[in-house]
């Protein structure tokens, strides 16, 4: 490409730091070389070395990444200022970053001068919760605080998915993961085969635990049905859902298991390269799966010959840089692949054309938890995990029999009498006190007109204040709309204008009118998930608790 | 290819293999609105005025994309496709300034849309005009982030890749490289984003200063086409005229090889056709 490229030169700790990401540059002066093309894939990984170096994203720093990688300036331009996490204005290398979310306002956050405000950082069992980031030669990365109560099941039995957690499985040691029978579902599963494989999964009836309750079955066995290759095996692990920590305590506590996991996925569609996209703001995830992978490299569990098998699987970390919309599937892949994380109009699906355009298997954290159990455990997929934050004694993760009342949860996590329950996160519902004998179940969820989603379960109790939460609600989808479509840009920022002018009590009379119509257009309208959901909670809150009305 | 056959409104319908619903919507004449859709365009479907109800999915699809499949059974003025409509124009209306988008406006009075209704205070895409060039000028208070300047210039014709999509949600919107002015960017001023704007967000320096001393006058204008005197690539002009000085060039979309685009000669180079002497 015959770029004109930005004038500014970098710093040459910035050089240094693209130059890890990108590879040692060619001696052929300013011209891009050869190799660097289709590399875009790696602009994402290079600005957030630069600004994990230096502190920010300098024009420097992106005209570099942009000469390295071969991507037009104004292009590099509009994705760094897609994402949250970037920062295109010089600031500090110490930067905290303080959750105001739905989990953390009921703690009693506060943001201190010089404080970022932040959306739901996973941390809610722990709220209020913030993340340190420190720029520097070794930069780091903090959640604090750096830790939560303990699980609140240890000990408990009939655990499938936090088995090993509750025993007290060392995360960083694959002997520890081997102690708890860790790789026996693998062995399994190359003595079924591949379509043995994805028989058992599609038996089990595992549906995905990311929100969309897809079943898992029938997405492996498009993707290994296809004809076009590579396949690709990606993890959505960009858990952004506010009230959702599942999948972080999953990948913190348990990272082999997903290792694991995706192996066996990966050898029952036929991928040979996984990736596992996990959000930002969950860098103990990271290093714990970077220390899983390179455990697993080196005792031959990844691979040219995995297992001795003769099948060969590699998966790579990638790290989102703060946009809640890259947990939509297509946005993912674009995120993945250089570029805003902007969802793809589907059909086509990923299944035929996904990451690179080519056939993809996404499965969530959760969903892939469960295939190591179905292979060695009873087959079923009977459990969920719900994430329990709020007014309750014991906030935190539970794994419970799909089908559990949810007064049954609430009791155990020692819920204070609630108000209301939101159900499935922001973009969830909310429930009365008279709704709690919900079943936790997709079938019951569904008949109820609710969602189990990301499994969030929010208790608000007397004390709290619902408007606060649904202005919150708005506030939240208005920030992390892509701006893509027309519905969800504008609507979800008329919608926010509308709720405000009920709650300061300067209504015209027309915003419930209006609500409902906002509702209609971005739920069937919108381009992706975001959207389309953007205002369930409200409206759920507004026709459910009569909130605002 | 062979034909596929599906109903749209009741009434059946053969369109060829890997047409859209459009397509065939427009085979049947129904009306359908369009603003970020162009023929000489790829589909980004990113507006939705163009959606339709298709039995079986649970949301609405935009036509100007979806590809039709035998059997499909399309609604295009149910209440829900009509609702949609309207808010999409709704939202737009009170965002943005449509006073010269001659097709929105249109549509607007056709789905019976108020986007007054948003109150006073809505916010809006409001930005002060861009005039940094001789050429062409900017104005995105009048931008609906059709994206079809950024395809034009990018990888669909131009390959100059001098704009892109910036920020994020309702601050989204079509910048340079950190917001530069043109002449710092890339730009090389083919202006093929002028010609699809469908707004008038992007216009024409001489248009914009005719406009703005209130002598713009359509019809007043007549048209004539020629061939572009500058390379031997013979590119057809279109030249818009009033009182006797050329104002705007344009290039016919329905032309094989230059589809509307042109480069800065064609385009912009015709000041010498009428420097008189005094």
């Amino acid at each position: 490409m015959d770029l004109r490229l930005l004038a500014a030169a970098p710093s040459d700790a910035e050089r240094e730091a693209i130059d890890a990401v990108a590879g040692a540059p060619e001696s052929n002066g300013y011209r891009v070389a050869r190799s660097d093309r289709d590399r875009r894939h790696l602009l994402l990984p290079a600005l957030r070395a630069a600004q994990r170096r230096v502190g920010w994203v300098s024009e420097g720093a992106l005209g570099y990444a942009c000469r390295r990688l071969d991507v037009p300036p104004a292009d590099a331009y509009g994705v760094a200022s897609f994402y949250a996490l970037l920062a295109l204005e010089e600031r500090p290398a110490d930067v905290l970053h303080v959750c105001t979310d739905l989990a953390c306002r009921l703690a009693g956050a506060e943001v201190p001068d010089g404080a970022h405000e932040s959306p739901c950082l996973g941390l809610c069992e722990r709220a209020p919760a913030s993340l340190r980031t420190i720029a520097g030669k070794e930069p780091r990365e903090l959640q604090l605080p750096e830790t939560g109560p303990p699980l609140p099941q240890a000990g408990v039995d009939g655990l499938r998915l936090l088995r090993r957690i509750a025993a007290g499985l060392d995360p960083e040691s694959l002997d520890s993961y081997r102690a708890h029978g860790g790789y026996a579902a693998l062995a399994r599963a190359l003595e079924l085969g591949r379509e043995g494989v994805i028989g058992e999964v599609d038996a089990s009836h595992l549906l995905g635990r990311g929100g969309a309750a897809f079943p898992t079955g029938v997405k492996w066995r498009a993707v290994a049905g296809q004809a076009a290759f590579p396949h690709y095996l990606v993890c959505n692990a960009d858990e952004s859902e506010p009230g959702t920590f599942k999948d972080r305590t999953l990948m913190e506590s348990d990272p082999f298991a997903l290792v694991e996991a995706m192996t066996i996925a990966a050898f029952a569609t036929g991928c040979e390269h996984g990736f596992v996209y996990v959000r930002a703001e969950y860098p103990l995830a990271h290093a714990r799966l970077e220390n899983a992978f390179a455990r697993a490299r080196a005792a031959g569990l990844l691979g040219d010959d995995v297992m001795g098998a003769g099948f060969a699987f590699d998966v790579e970390l990638r790290i989102g840089a703060g946009a809640y919309v890259c947990g939509e599937e297509t946005a993912l892949f674009q995120s993945i692949e250089g570029y805003r994380g902007e969802p793809r109009n589907k059909p086509p699906f990923p299944v035929e054309v996904g990451l690179f355009g080519k056939p993809t298997v996404v499965n969530n954290v959760e969903t892939l938890f469960n295939v190591p159990e179905i292979l060695t455990g009873d087959g079923s997929a009977g459990t969920r995990l719900f994430c329990v934050s709020g007014h309750v004694g014991r906030p935190g993760l539970y794994e419970l029999p799909l089908g559990t009342p949810l007064r049954e949860l609430l009791e155990l996590a020692e819920a204070r009498p609630p108000k209301a329950v939101l159900l499935g996160g922001a973009a969830g519902s909310f429930l009365r006190p008279d709704q709690l004998d919900l079943e936790l179940s997709f079938e019951a969820a569904r008949a109820a007109g609710v969602s189990l989603g990301s499994g969030v379960v929010l208790v608000f109790d007397e004390s709290a204040d619902l408007v606060d939460a649904v202005l919150r609600i708005a506030e939240f989808f208005r920030d992390e709309s892509c701006g893509q479509c027309v519905p969800c840009r504008v609507g979800t920022v008329r919608q926010e204008e509308a709720l405000k002018r009920l709650a300061a009590g300067r209504g015209n009379g027309d915003e419930l009118e209006v609500l409902a119509d906002l509702e209609q257009v971005m739920r069937d309208a919108s381009i992706c998930g975001l959207g389309q959901t953007a205002a369930s909670a409200v409206k759920s809150a507004i026709d459910n608790l009569g909130v605002l009305t | 290819m062979s034909d596929v056959e599906l109903t749209i409104d009741g009434l059946s319908v053969r369109v060829p293999e890997g047409s859209t619903i459009l397509d065939a919507c427009r085979k049947l004449e129904i009306a359908t609105p369009t603003l970020c859709y162009a023929d000489t365009l790829k589909p980004v479907n990113v507006c939705r005025v163009c959606v339709v109800e298709v039995e079986g999915s649970r949301a609405l699809v935009p036509s100007c994309s979806r590809k039709v499949e035998p059997g499909m059974a399309v609604h295009t003025s149910s209440p829900r496709v009509r609702t949609s409509r309207r808010m999409v124009l709704e939202l737009l209306g009170s965002s943005v300034d449509l006073s010269r988008a001659d097709d929105a406006l249109r549509y607007l009075e056709e789905y019976g849309a108020r986007p007054g209704r948003f109150g006073a205070d809505a916010a809006t895409v409001a930005k002060p005009v861009k005039v940094d060039n001789e050429l062409y000028v900017r104005d995105y208070s009048r931008c609906i982030l059709c994206y079809k300047c950024v395809e034009a210039c990018g990888e669909e014709y131009q390959n100059t890749f001098a704009i892109a999509v910036a920020g994020r949600g309702f601050g989204a919107h079509i910048s340079t490289e950190l917001d530069v002015e043109l002449p710092e960017s890339a730009c090389v001023y083919c202006g093929n984003c002028v010609a699809v704007c469908p707004t008038g967000a992007l216009i024409g320096k001489a248009e914009f200063d005719l406009r703005e001393a209130g002598t713009w006058d359509e019809s007043r204008q007549e048209q004539a086409n020629t061939v572009c005197p500058y390379c031997g690539v013979g590119c057809n002009l279109t030249l818009h005229v009033q009182d006797g000085d050329i104002v705007k060039v344009t290039s016919p979309d329905d032309h094989d090889v230059t589809r509307g685009n042109l480069c800065v000669k064609g385009r912009f180079g015709y000041q010498f056709v009428q420097n008189r002497s005094e």
